[in-house]
């Protein structure tokens, strides 16, 4: 009898589920079917056992149909629901079904430094003939658990996500893969040491060079918080997951302009949800995951163990891929994992422990594979001529490079070295020979010469008086005042504006509040006179989801500041300092980044890489990734933080100068990983705004918790600059931090 | 000895207090609120949000918004000086606050104790001695004479001893906290003769018992 009542609550929990899901459009059937059960639920102690497993055998049936049923009626909101459902399979099932064994590390349960991260050393193991192999593999992955309120329903904190970074940094001094497993709606928003944008950017600069193969599997992907632990070099997706840049109901907020408090109208959830592209097949489509793992209808639940019997084998076929990829003798293995799925592909066994020679394959193919995602959703406006045109001269430009760099340099440096150590041993022999004349001199100077006054001039250093190009923002032909935000605490006199954005550069004379000046204000001020010289500035912005009244807005943008995108990238040169510099602004769709936008970013990196010049990024302004690119925009993060990380592996110079409104997801990436990051006074640097914070924690942050003051403290960035001495910190950041190796290691 | 029922008497038949709105400058003003209408102070932990709008000052261009610091009715409002300039401190309006149980308490306790003000922003402890009588013994039961230390200023690592200069009296109530940081001239002890203990806190009592009602 235990049995049937445990399968009475089996098929009552089915029952519950599929309501959730797609209750609407079976109706009354449900109920009926829910009353049937209730009936056999009270007389289980009456009828005859037969009788009663066949009316449950009958209602599981019927259960499975409406399964079925449900399953072609989905929509991309349904996923949603799917996913966020507190009966979908969670870490701890995979954990528990596909893993052999494991042991949870940093904390169990409540009693962990972040709940909803969970990291486990596991074993994995496959029988190949009569013999079994057990690999050791590292799993990391976020924990929605089932509804337990302290898992805060899979959003990792910072300390989470660095959790997750420290130990994949043990597998990688054992050597041994990662597996990952995203379940998140996102990143918990609050910049507590280590910060959200922070810990997320360094886990991306990690991975991007981590030596050990990293398998993801994607079931809620929600943005940054997924990119935390996402940057594999096989992206998997359970086809009943979802992977957006938002949440359907943030992007619903975002374009009803539906204010805090309000309720979201139901139908402009549903069509965010179908127009940001964030099922499995779409994304598939897109080329932002590698794979689909199919699920049972309606998507898998913590006790469908078939389900999990084929996911280890996905997960073996899996990581036996990313290693057959790099290593030299699998022609035989390398079909046969191809072309066999599941339990056929059990007569291949790889070793996957990796040499040096594979570990750098496998580098040079996670760089290639990012690079190359998103290709194909920005425009080229250049004629055919013109691209051909530019390959030679981008040609001759690494010809040239490696001639001099490599070639000319190179053993020059060589002599150079071995000159300055030969010195260096050299003055040691000098100074010992010549060290008792040297005494002797001295004593008979200190005796017989009359102290002589020297007087020493110093040779007064050289003033850069340069003031930019005659150029006054427009922002000063207005004939009025203006307040100044700190007026109340600092008793700020009111501004004329011709004085504050003319000759005043936007400063507060009294408190030295900066005010928001237009990015071709920087462009005039800080680099030395016509040096500036851009390029790629026909790579244009598109609306590559097709979504609706984008097309409107991108054309707006485009009038409105004459560019085809939010990012200028330029060759410049700061008092004689040549560098590459990356500009997002803020007139151009808020500045935020998409397709095109990553695109110009990686190309200007592989620009300052082969001129060998510092990469010097200024955002005037961001407010994340472009929403209405879906996932294409979020895959921008992985692929410039890889670009980024290239570059300064290569050996660059990489400064992040943040202005204004910086936010999400660039500064949770390819702008957080850098070395170097400055703020210009009164910008504000963060991860998600005060709204967000809000409704995602329930409390509301203080007014200036993203200001560059409260940045510098917690340690995102090093320093805070005056945007009148831009210029002269800028210089002296290149020189004191490049040094030596200003133009290259 | 002051009559308690005279007191109550006196803050129950007017419990309010006015503040006047004064303009901060000269401009045109247009008043946003109308008489006897409730305004309310911002809302938000950092007094930034929320608050009722209670008229708008444009100068040279500049138009600012000013909002209730204050929670009360409006009363008294000058409606002739509406979208007219006016001069620097011209009285507008004031906004009559509904004093709360607290504030009453706080308004007569400033009233009947001598309040040992912060002389510097620092932070403020009691001398080791004071400090163990006041936990052997209790707050209300320590007397404090003129020419006593009584408390430690510290402020940079410089530690300097306050003495307190006043008639003898006992600690009724202490304002600061140990290791905050205290502005300038902000209360760190109010002191009253010990033969007046009885009659404050009865006073108090009074006063929680007659505003709760």
């Amino acid at each position: 009898m235990l049995e049937l009542e445990k399968k009475i609550e089996h098929l009552r929990k089915d029952l519950d589920y599929i309501t959730d899901i797609k209750g609407e459009i079976f109706g009354e059937r449900l109920t009926e079917i829910r009353n049937w059960l209730s009936e056999i639920a009270k007389k289980i102690y009456e009828l005859p056992r037969e009788r009663a497993e066949t009316a449950l055998n009958d209602i599981e049936a019927q259960i499975e149909f409406f399964e079925q049923e449900a399953e072609k009626y989905l929509e991309p909101l349904d996923y949603v629901r799917i996913a966020r459902h507190p009966y979908r399979m969670t870490l701890k099932d995979i954990l528990e079904n596909v893993y052999d064994d494991y042991t949870e590390l940093g904390g169990e349960e409540k009693c962990n430094i972040d709940p909803a991260m969970v990291v486990a050393r596991a074993t994995i193991s496959r029988r190949v003939g009569s013999r079994v192999y057990t690999h050791q593999v590292m799993v990391i992955g976020h924990e929605k658990g089932h509804g337990e309120e302290f898992r805060n329903g899979g959003s990792a904190k910072p300390w989470g996500n660095e959790k997750a970074l420290r130990f994949m940094r043990v597998a990688e001094t054992e050597g041994i893969p990662i597996h990952t497993y995203i379940f998140t709606p996102g990143a918990y928003p609050i910049e507590d040491p280590p910060g959200a944008a922070q810990q997320i950017a360094r886990n991306l600069y990690a991975m991007a060079r981590l030596k050990v193969p990293i398998i993801a599997v994607i079931s809620e992907g929600g943005s940054g918080g997924a990119e935390a632990i996402g940057l594999a070099d096989l992206r998997l997706m359970f086809s009943h997951g979802y992977y957006s840049v938002i949440s359907p109901e943030g992007a619903a907020a975002i374009e009803g302009k539906i204010k805090e408090g309000q309720d979201l109208p139901p139908e402009l959830v549903k069509s965010c949800a179908e127009q940001l592209k964030i099922t499995a097949s779409e994304n598939l489509k897109l080329g932002t995951i590698d794979r689909i793992i199919q699920e049972p209808p309606l998507g898998a639940k913590g006790d469908d163990f078939e389900f999990f019997n084929q996911l280890k084998h996905e997960m073996i076929k899996a990581t036996d891929e990313v290693v057959l990829k790099v290593r030299g003798l699998s022609v035989l293995r390398g079909y046969y994992v191809k072309k066999k799925t599941g339990e056929k592909n059990n007569a291949v066994y790889v070793r996957w422990e990796l040499d040096e020679k594979e570990i750098s394959k496998l580098l040079k193919q996670r760089a290639e594979k990012y690079e190359n995602m998103g290709r194909g959703f920005f425009a080229d406006r250049r004629s055919f001529l013109k691209k051909r045109v530019d390959e030679v001269c981008y040609g001759w430009l690494k010809i040239k490079s490696l001639l001099y760099f490599g070639i000319f340099k190179r053993p020059y440096r060589w002599v150079k070295r071995f000159v300055d150590d030969l010195r260096g041993e050299f003055l040691i022999i000098t100074d010992r020979v010549l060290r008792p004349f040297t005494n002797l001199k001295g004593a008979i100077e200190k005796k017989f010469k009359r102290p002589t006054v020297q007087l020493a001039y110093e040779v007064p250093p050289k003033e850069d008086t340069y003031l930019g190009e005659i150029y006054v923002s427009p922002l000063a032909n207005e004939d009025r005042t203006i307040s100044c935000p700190n007026a109340l605490r600092y008793g700020c006199y009111d501004i004329w504006v011709p004085d504050l954005y003319g000759e005043l550069n936007g400063v507060c004379p009294n408190c030295g509040h900066h005010f928001p000046l237009e990015y071709q204000w920087y462009m005039n001020h800080l680099f030395d006179k016509h040096s500036i010289k851009e390029f790629n500035t026909e790579i244009a912005s598109i609306n590559p989801l097709g979504y609706q009244g984008f097309d409107e807005k991108l054309k707006e943008a485009v009038r409105k500041t004459k560019r085809h995108s939010a990012l200028i990238t330029f060759d410049a040169r700061v008092r004689g300092i040549s560098l590459v510099v990356v500009m997002l602004y803020s007139d151009f769709r808020n500045g935020t980044v998409g397709a095109a936008e990553g695109e110009k970013f990686i190309l200007a990196c592989k620009r300052a890489k082969v001129l060998r010049r510092p990469l010097l990024a200024y955002v005037h302004g961001t407010a994340g990734i472009r929403i209405h690119e879906g996932t294409i925009g979020v895959v921008q993060m992985p692929k410039c933080t890889v670009a980024v990380r290239e570059y300064i592996e290569a050996g660059g110079l990489y400064i992040v100068v943040y202005d204004n409104n910086s936010y999400a997801g660039p500064v949770a990436s390819f702008l957080g990983c850098a070395p170097y990051q400055f703020a210009i006074r009164s910008s504000r640097v963060g991860f998600a705004g005060p709204r967000v914070i809000r409704e995602t924690t329930g409390e509301d942050v203080p007014p200036d918790y993203h200001s560059a003051e409260n940045a510098l403290k917690r340690g995102h960035i090093q320093g805070i600059w005056d945007r009148r001495d831009f210029r002269k910190n800028l210089y002296m950041a290149l020189i004191t931090m490049g040094g030596k190796n200003l133009y290259y290691r | 000895m002051e009559n308690i029922g005279e007191i109550i008497k006196k803050y129950k038949a007017n419990p309010f207090e006015v503040y006047p709105v004064l303009t901060p400058h000269t401009g045109y003003v247009h008043l946003m609120v109308k008489l006897g209408q409730t305004v309310k102070r911002p809302i938000d932990p950092w007094q930034q949000k929320g608050g009722t709008l209670l008229y708008t000052i444009l100068r040279q261009g500049n138009l600012k918004r000013i909002y209730a610091p204050i929670d009360g009715e409006i009363m008294d409002i000058k409606r002739e000086l509406d979208e007219q300039f006016v001069e620097a401190n011209t009285y507008l309006m004031s906004i009559r606050h509904p004093l709360t149980e607290d504030e009453i308490i706080d308004k007569i306790l400033s009233d009947f104790l001598d309040i040992f003000r912060a002389p510097e922003a620092a932070k403020y402890y009691f001398v080791p001695e004071l400090a163990k009588k006041i936990e052997e013994r209790g707050l209300q039961k320590v007397i404090i004479q003129p020419g006593e230390e009584i408390l430690i200023m510290s402020r940079m690592k410089r530690d300097i001893h306050l003495v307190y200069e006043g008639k003898p009296g006992i600690i009724h109530t202490v304002y600061f906290r140990p290791n905050v940081t205290i502005p300038e001239g902000e209360p760190l002890l109010g002191i009253c003769p010990p033969e007046r203990v009885s009659f404050i806190n009865d006073l108090v009592q009074r006063i929680r018992l007659e505003w709760k009602v």
